[in-house]
């Protein structure tokens, strides 16, 4: 008979279940209402911005989206959990994250509108840009780390992917390295059920996508990622952890989109009603709501008023980028490299002639 | 000055690199203690230290992705992909991260890594172990390509790299690595990117090549000097961006331009300076553009590789060719 010579388990983690009612002893910041209501405006504003941003794409006046429809308290758990100098390497339905640390609703609007000037977006100045291919960004992470590291810096880097990303070489790629380095580095799952429309099921034959970091020798675990109180203490744990220099960890936060891939996409074709509509009952912001109400005396009102200056602040950025002067066309050759080749300048030139625009000056909208 | 062979000079150009800016980190597979499988970054562990030489694990698209998150945060990573059939799962990583990353952020975020990597064959290597991609990376915008042909171009040339603000993919012609010595004096000085280089004057046919083929066509240009054709040699050096000035003077005077390049004919580079000729010289030319390159098939194993890789003599006979044509 062989001997056992290795064995794991993978943890789960909640603290409100779905009615909003502890699941277990809370953290001490769930009963700090300023903390709570924090962490539920920053849902409720990611979500306003999304419904906006849809409303703005079924009228033609936005480019293809990617909702985040459902699973904003992955985004929104994580980030509140980093300090502004951690670096956030996100995926492209990570708006709650890039809302939270600085980005703001006018420049994402700018970027999925198909606006460069988006690009130039606030916040930490060394977060990563949205990765749109799948999954390809979790070794920048690994770079990062090791920057940090190397500098001595009690700093994270923190990468977000979804579920699909997991079957790719890339992320397998990033989880050993960061392994036997020991980096400060903690990749979050953000387990949607679904890439486009393969299910879950079908991404991989593994119980679980956080045991993929055990194959790679760091830790993983689940968490309710539609649970905001308790994404939020997972991802603390796994952030501090890195920063004391005591290595990366995985976190695989179990969501549900409820809505299409992009707005290009049509979800019914693969999924039906009878799938989509239980999940609406797990859903994060109704949930934080329930637990507002009973525990931080959260009031009719006071959701009133949040909705309103949200809907505010979201209207006005929308008017913003609506109202924005178009680019100077000459933009497009500035940031290929630091300085402009010849043969790109040449390029512009014909470009600039063929339009009958004057080349571009780059400080003037930069 | 010392007699240097071209990898020691790619040795010498990395300690210089490391020496002068401690933003410049080595990493690869085997760059550490065994200093490289053509002992490219030897010695360079023991000198700097563990902190600025890293042995990464056997995966190249990581290499190649964790260089963009170093030099996103101010190193500037020079990593060793060890053979250039092996470069091909960092095609990801360099065309949609590093090469468009200052574009992605308006210049908030940059990339100034260096990708090197042994190219080319004509040493007999096996299989995977000869290719020549560069016309793949050419094709990506952002990205520089660069190729040297000599220990001195190889020196100055991968200090210009290094210190480039933005990616660069650096190819090490094998065939190269010890064929030959020059003298070299490890002074720091680069040799400028983003430019063609006369190696020889000529006035009847112009011949292009770069990295292992420079020297086929020098040598094809001695060899017809004998027969009284003047051969004028350029060194493309860095193929992108590409000085087509350097190469459309020289067509210009010659009226003739014969290409040499060891990648396979469809798609190589070659055709991309054909078409810059036609565009902007077309009545100079007093006959075609001719190819002298890589066939479209697999690249052979050893015994029949002769017969693969372009030379001296079959650049010659391009030469005579041309010459001949009308």
């Amino acid at each position: 008979m062989g001997e056992t010579v290795a064995r794991f388990e993978i943890g789960y983690s909640r603290c409100l279940d779905s009615s909003g009612r502890a699941a277990g002893p809370l953290p001490d910041f769930a009963l700090d209402p300023g903390t709570v209501t924090g962490l539920y405006r920053a849902l409720v504003r990611t979500r306003t911005f999304d419904t906006k941003a849809i409303a703005l794409q079924r009228t033609g006046r936005l480019g293809t989206y990617a909702s985040s429809l459902g699973q904003e308290a992955v985004s929104v758990g994580v980030a509140s959990a980093m300090r502004p100098e951690d670096v956030l390497l996100p995926s492209f339905r990570e708006h709650g994250a890039q809302l939270l640390r600085g980005v703001t609703p006018l420049e994402l609007l700018l970027y999925w509108g198909g606006d460069e000037r988006g690009s130039a977006f606030s916040g930490p100045r060394q977060d990563f840009p949205i990765s749109v291919p799948v999954g390809s960004h979790a070794p920048h992470a690994v770079g990062v780390a090791l920057a940090l590291k190397l500098r001595r810096e009690a700093r994270v880097a923190v990468c977000i992917f979804g579920d699909g990303a997991t079957s790719k070489g890339d992320v397998a790629e990033a989880l050993n390295i960061s392994a036997v380095w020991r980096l400060p580095v903690v990749f979050i799952v953000s387990n949607n059920q679904w890439a486009i429309s393969v299910p879950r099921r079908l991404q991989s034959a593994a119980e679980t996508l956080a045991q993929k970091a055990i194959a790679a020798g760091l830790p993983g675990e689940q968490v309710d990622g539609n649970d905001v109180i308790a994404v939020r203490l997972a991802a603390a744990a796994a952030i501090e952890r890195a920063r004391r220099g005591d290595g990366p960890s995985l976190l695989e936060a179990l969501t549900y989109r409820l809505g299409d891939h992009t707005t290009a996409d049509d979800a019914s074709r693969y999924r039906g009603d009878e799938e989509v509509t239980p999940h609406w009952q797990e859903e994060p912001i109704l949930r934080l709501r329930k637990y507002l109400g009973e525990s931080c005396r959260w009031t009719r009102k006071d959701e009133d008023h949040l909705l309103r200056e949200t809907a505010a602040e979201i209207e006005s950025a929308s008017a913003a980028y609506l109202a924005t002067a178009p680019q100077e066309p000459g933009l497009i050759f500035h940031y290929t490299y630091a300085a402009l080749p010849l043969d790109l300048e040449r390029q512009r030139d014909a470009m600039l002639a063929a339009t009958e625009l004057e080349p571009a000056n780059p400080k003037a909208t930069a | 000055m010392t007699e240097t062979s071209l990898v020691q000079a790619v040795n010498l150009a990395l300690a210089r690199a490391m020496q002068e800016d401690e933003r410049v980190l080595v990493l690869g597979e085997d760059v550490g203690a065994d200093g490289g499988v053509f002992r490219a970054t030897d010695g360079l562990l023991r000198r700097f230290g563990q902190k600025r030489v890293f042995d990464t694990p056997l995966a190249e698209a990581a290499i190649a992705g964790l260089s963009i998150g170093l030099a996103a945060q101010g190193f500037r990573p020079v990593t060793e992909i060890q053979f250039t059939g092996f470069i091909y799962s960092t095609i990801d990583q360099l065309a949609n991260h590093a090469a468009r990353l200052r574009t992605r952020t308006r210049g908030r975020l940059t990339c100034p890594m260096v990708m090197r990597s042994p190219c080319g064959g004509g040493i007999r290597a096996i299989e995977h172990h000869s290719e020549s991609p560069e016309a793949m990376f050419a094709h990506i915008p952002g990205l520089r390509v660069v190729i040297p042909s000599t220990p001195k171009r190889a020196y100055g040339l991968l200090l210009a790299a290094i210190r480039d603000p933005d990616p660069v993919v650096f190819f090490e012609p094998t065939r190269l690595y010890r064929a030959s010595r020059e003298e070299l004096a490890d002074d720091g000085v680069a040799v400028p990117l983003d430019r063609c280089f006369v190696e020889r004057e000529g006035s009847d046919v112009t011949l292009v090549g770069w990295g292992g083929m420079v020297g086929e066509a020098l040598s094809a240009a001695e060899t017809l000097a004998a027969s009284g054709i003047s051969v004028e040699v350029i060194d493309v050096a860095t193929l992108k961006p590409l000085d087509a000035d350097t190469i459309l003077a020289s067509v210009r005077k010659t009226g003739r331009c014969v290409i040499a390049h060891e990648a396979p004919l469809t798609g190589g580079f070659g055709g991309e300076i054909a078409a810059r000729i036609a565009e902007q010289a077309l009545l100079s030319l007093l006959a075609p553009v001719v190819r002298v390159a890589g066939h479209d098939t697999v690249i052979p194993l050893p015994r029949l590789e002769q017969y693969y890789f372009p030379n001296a003599r079959r650049i010659a006979d391009a030469v005579n060719r041309a010459m001949a044509y009308g």
